[in-house]
């Protein structure tokens, strides 16, 4: 009988050698495959009690955890909610928004970078800690654009963004009606569902960031587009004289709706000096530049500067968008900011930060430092460029027009004694009968050398409709977010 | 048997001491992760670590001195092996009782469990005691298959049997709640090597040669008919398909050594897939099983659902290669994870690491009860070891083999880690049966040097005391 036994022997090793095999796929190699499941509650939880790191905004943190002493053992708080919340995100047991969501692996620890400190805290025994992550946002900036935007009356929608030109760097990034991420991060499950439901519901759309997800007509502040592209395809310059008129109707049409005008401001007659055009803003003189660019031209610039793009890594957005395929009608609006047009203040602030960089564009950046829990810095953002979205000469051109537009022009609320400052306004009409105007507001400083490019963006307040201009509304808080960056 | 010459000049030592030293480290794993359990979850040892520790080591010592003295060349591994799987066992079992603690349900289920385990040792230290020589099992051949049917029929009485998580296959008499399957797979053992040991000539030789292999006879299908039977009977009536492959799978491995014929598990083997296969056809809680394995993830919120087996696999992915650590993890979340899913636990907790160990341990086991089965010199001796040996090996795969999706899952306790009393005092038996048989098969044959007997070393002759 012995035969058979040996065979059974052989068979039962087969058995064991499968057992062994089949448990090392299982936690080993499909391990990772399971702890990505959304249905794996353990890692949910886990992660929920983990110590993560801090967002740090300077030396101050926005988003760190303390210990807690209920069923998970550390609570995610934010100090300054309101202001920082379109940046940080919330934590949730349910889910993570914002930095929280596109720097988990750093702030839960998970991160390759941090390979040795999690190794170390292995063999240790202790509780494996996050990396940290540094933000690029100046603090006085962001205070500055807060304060300004919340100053408005009633219940402000709107976004204030600022960019380093040279880096790409965001230095502020506001976004109104904002929300409190700790009622989010609470421990208390029921409630943050509560709460999670009301902010979803809430008018206004609390949880959106307006900032890099609302995109709207740009209006009046496209025209630094439409003049670039005339300069970069229609050979103009600083000093050439473009069109003029007090109104033009549009090729292709007959009506009312067709027929572009000023409101009121001086245009002159047939030919006027770019200066004039821009300073007043005149409809009629980049309805008819946009035309003479020509539909490619006008992509091809538009393009350049960013739109139908995603640049930005680290918080979800809305790409800007400039139409293809347009007819000469359609064209003429699109010079004007209007029509199917539509930017995230983010990207108006792009365009101007192109300008004012001698024509490069900086890719926009919101993470400037990954930290071990040690504080040693793991990883440094390294400013990439874009691309060159104009030529030198008529980034340097355009901004002699912009500064203008602030010394003797509409721009001139944003006007800082001693400083020279571009800028451009906007007011956009929203197409829409009962949905007010939108005002815009976009500017850099110092014009010779600028260290910030401001966007304001203003969807809702509570003004009189006929009192909604840009210039009025957006310059005094372009203003307050230059100077903030400017006098540090 | 042929292999006593080969063996000749070859003694086995006793090796008792060398049992005792392994028992010492055994006792180190029991106890050391009773420690780390009460040091992971509440942050000391536990206040009973003297009680509990002195008690599991009495246990041990007593099943060692057992052996010293009514077993003295029983195998050495087996008892500290079987030691550390129970203690490791227990540990878990403490450990996943202060999981329920903290929940709000408090369980004591640890300390049942060192009360089967008492009453397991103690049916080990009897079985050693009693059956001097395992070959006096083979005249209860028949009373211990009537046995084994009557423990299998059990359940099905209807007001002492009753149905848990879908199978019916426990009894209850007052407080005790018992899986009579359990035992009955001990007696099964020792009334198929009972009937085999007579009948293998017939099995074996008579038969057609058809193609390569050689068939049995028809009228010789009757017992595996019987058994294949019995199997689907278990299958149908009490819903329990491990039970079942168990059963069968013991049948035929025992058969095929028995007979050396290969032929048998090729019938057997198509018997029991024509059988698995109308059971798929015809049972829907089979299907299910099925569905369940090929894609776990789908039946999660289902009732009956995915969730236990998602959960073990959960812990178990995220219990990597080393584990979490006491503690650390979250086994509580698998349902009911003391009993069949304990080896996940395990997998989250202690990892790889501990899943290889344990696997390995039961290797061990399994091992040693054939090699016992290699030199034993009764054909009955052989056969039982060699059954028993099978019945942990199929045991094992069949429930480490569900919980960690290799086969489909079907309910079997882990021998010896899993809460629950029937299996602890069945293996405790079945160990002792092994211990018992390696002790003969070990033993320095009788003198019959020519000087003493006359007739020369013929086995025939060879004095065997049955009493």
């Amino acid at each position: 009988m012995n035969k058979p036994i040996r065979t059974v022997a052989g068979f039962c090793l087969l058995l064991f050698v499968a057992l062994l095999v089949n448990a090392t796929y299982l936690q080993y190699w499909r391990a990772g495959e399971l702890a990505e499941d959304p249905q794996n509650r353990r890692i949910v939880e886990a992660a929920f009690s983990r110590e993560r790191g801090a967002i740090l905004v300077g030396r101050q943190a926005v988003a760190e955890s303390v210990p807690s002493d209920d069923k998970y053992e550390f609570q995610r708080v934010y100090p300054r909610p309101f202001q920082y919340a379109p940046i940080t995100g919330a934590f949730t047991y349910f889910s993570q928004t914002g930095l929280e969501r596109s720097q988990n692996e750093v702030l839960s620890g998970e991160d390759s970078r941090l390979f040795v400190t999690r190794l170390v805290d292995m063999l240790s025994n202790t509780e494996p800690q996050g990396g940290s992550v540094q933000v690029t946002i100046n603090p006085a900036a962001q205070q500055a654009a807060f304060d300004g935007l919340s100053a408005l009356p009633g219940d402000v929608e709107g976004s204030v963004v600022a960019l380093e030109p040279s880096t790409g760097k965001i230095l502020a990034m506001v976004s109104l009606p904002t929300y409190d991420p700790n009622r989010l991060a609470s421990h208390r499950l029921g409630e943050v569902t509560a709460a999670q439901r009301e902010l979803e519901d809430a008018p206004g759309q609390p949880l959106l960031n307006r900032a890099t997800g609302t995109r709207l007509p740009p209006g009046s502040v496209f025209k630094l587009v439409t003049a670039a592209a005339a300069m970069e395809e229609a050979g103009y310059t600083a000093s050439s004289r473009v069109p003029g008129g007090a109104s033009f109707q549009l090729p292709l049409t007959s009506d009312e709706s067709g027929l572009i005008d000023n409101e009121g401001r001086s245009c002159g007659g047939d030919r006027i000096p770019f200066t004039q055009a821009m300073a007043n803003s005149c409809n009629t003189t980049f309805a008819k530049l946009a035309i003479e660019v020509g539909a490619e031209g006008m992509k091809e610039q538009a393009d350049a500067f960013g739109f139908n793009e995603q640049y930005l890594d680290e918080l979800r957005q809305a790409s800007s968008v400039f139409p293809a395929d347009l007819d000469e009608a359609q064209l003429g609006q699109t010079g004007i900011g209007q029509f199917e047009v539509a930017a995230t203040p983010l990207q108006m602030a792009m365009v101007a930060a192109a300008l004012g960089n001698d024509g490069s564009l900086m890719t926009p950046y919101l993470v400037d430092k990954v930290s071990s829990p040690s504080l040693q810095v793991l990883d440094q953002t390294e400013p990439r460029e874009l691309r060159q979205a104009v030529s030198p000469a008529t980034a340097r051109d355009l901004t002699e027009l912009l500064v203008a537009t602030v010394d003797e022009g509409t721009a001139s609320p944003a006007a800082i004694p001693g400083v020279p400052v571009a800028g451009k306004t906007g007011t956009a009409q929203s197409g829409l009968d009962d949905v007010p105007p939108y005002a815009w507001f976009v500017s850099y400083a110092p014009a010779d050398d600028p260290q910030v490019a401001v966007a304001v963006m203003i969807q809702k307040a509570d003004i009189p409709r006929g009192e909604i201009a840009g210039g009025r509304l957006g310059g005094p808080i372009a203003k307050a977010v230059m100077e903030a960056v400017i006098t540090q | 048997m042929s292999q006593t010459g080969a063996l000749m000049g070859f003694v086995h030592r006793r090796r008792r001491g060398a049992e005792l030293f392994l028992l010492v480290l055994a006792l180190a794993v029991g106890i050391g992760a009773y420690a780390a359990v009460g040091l992971g979850v509440d942050g000391e040892v536990p206040v009973d670590i003297v009680g509990y520790g002195g008690w599991l080591a009495a246990l041990v010592l007593v099943a060692h001195f057992t052996l010293r003295f009514a077993a003295p060349y029983a195998d050495p591994v087996l008892l500290p092996v079987v030691a550390a799987l129970n203690g490791l066992g227990l540990a878990v079992i403490h450990r996943l009782d202060l999981a329920k603690e903290a929940a709000g349900k408090p369980h004591d289920y640890a300390q049942q469990q060192l009360i089967w385990m008492t009453l397991g040792v103690a049916l080990f230290v009897g079985t050693v005691a009693l059956v001097r020589d395992h070959r006096v099992l083979q005249r209860f051949t028949y009373t211990s298959g009537l046995g084994a049917v009557v423990l299998l029929l059990l359940p099905l009485v209807p007001g002492l049997g009753y149905r848990n998580f879908g199978a019916q296959i426990w009894i209850r008499v007052g407080p005790f709640s018992f899986q009579p399957g359990e035992l009955a797979k001990v007696l099964l053992v020792v009334a198929v090597a009972g009937y085999l040991v007579l009948h293998r000539d017939a099995l074996a030789l008579a038969g057609r040669r058809l193609l390569f292999l050689d068939l049995p006879r028809g009228r010789d299908l009757g017992p595996i008919l019987m058994m294949w039977g019995l199997s689907l009977g278990i299958l149908v009536f009490q819903r329990d398909l491990g039970s079942s492959l168990l059963f069968f799978g013991l049948f035929l491995v025992m058969l095929y050594v028995a007979t050396e014929r290969a032929g048998w598990p090729v019938v057997g083997l198509l018997l029991f897939s024509a059988g698995a296969l109308a059971a798929y056809q015809l049972f829907g809680h089979v299907r299910n099983r099925v569905n369940i394995w090929l894609d776990p993830m789908a039946y999660i919120d289902q009732t009956p659902g995915s969730g236990q087996l998602v959960e073990g696999l959960f812990g178990m992915g995220w219990g990597g290669l080393i584990g979490r650590g006491f503690g650390e993890g979250r086994p509580d979340r698998i349902p009911v994870a003391e009993s069949d899913f304990i080896i996940a636990a395990i997998g989250e907790e202690l990892g790889l690491t501990g899943v290889m160990a344990v696997l390995l341990l039961y290797g061990l086991i399994v091992e040693r009860a054939l090699r016992t089965a290699l030199i034993c010199r009764d054909g009955f001796g052989k056969l039982v070891a060699t059954g028993l040996a099978a019945v942990f090996a199929l045991q094992v795969f069949v429930v480490v083999g569900g919980v960690t999706g290799l086969i489909p899952l079907t309910g079997l306790t882990t021998p010896f880690l899993s809460y629950g009393g029937s299996s602890l005092v069945a293996n405790w038996v079945i160990i002792a049966l092994v211990a018992r048989i390696s002790d003969q098969a070990r033993r320095p044959p009788p003198d019959l040097s020519p000087e003493a007997a006359g007739t020369g070393d013929d086995d025939a002759t060879q004095v065997v005391k049955l009493r």
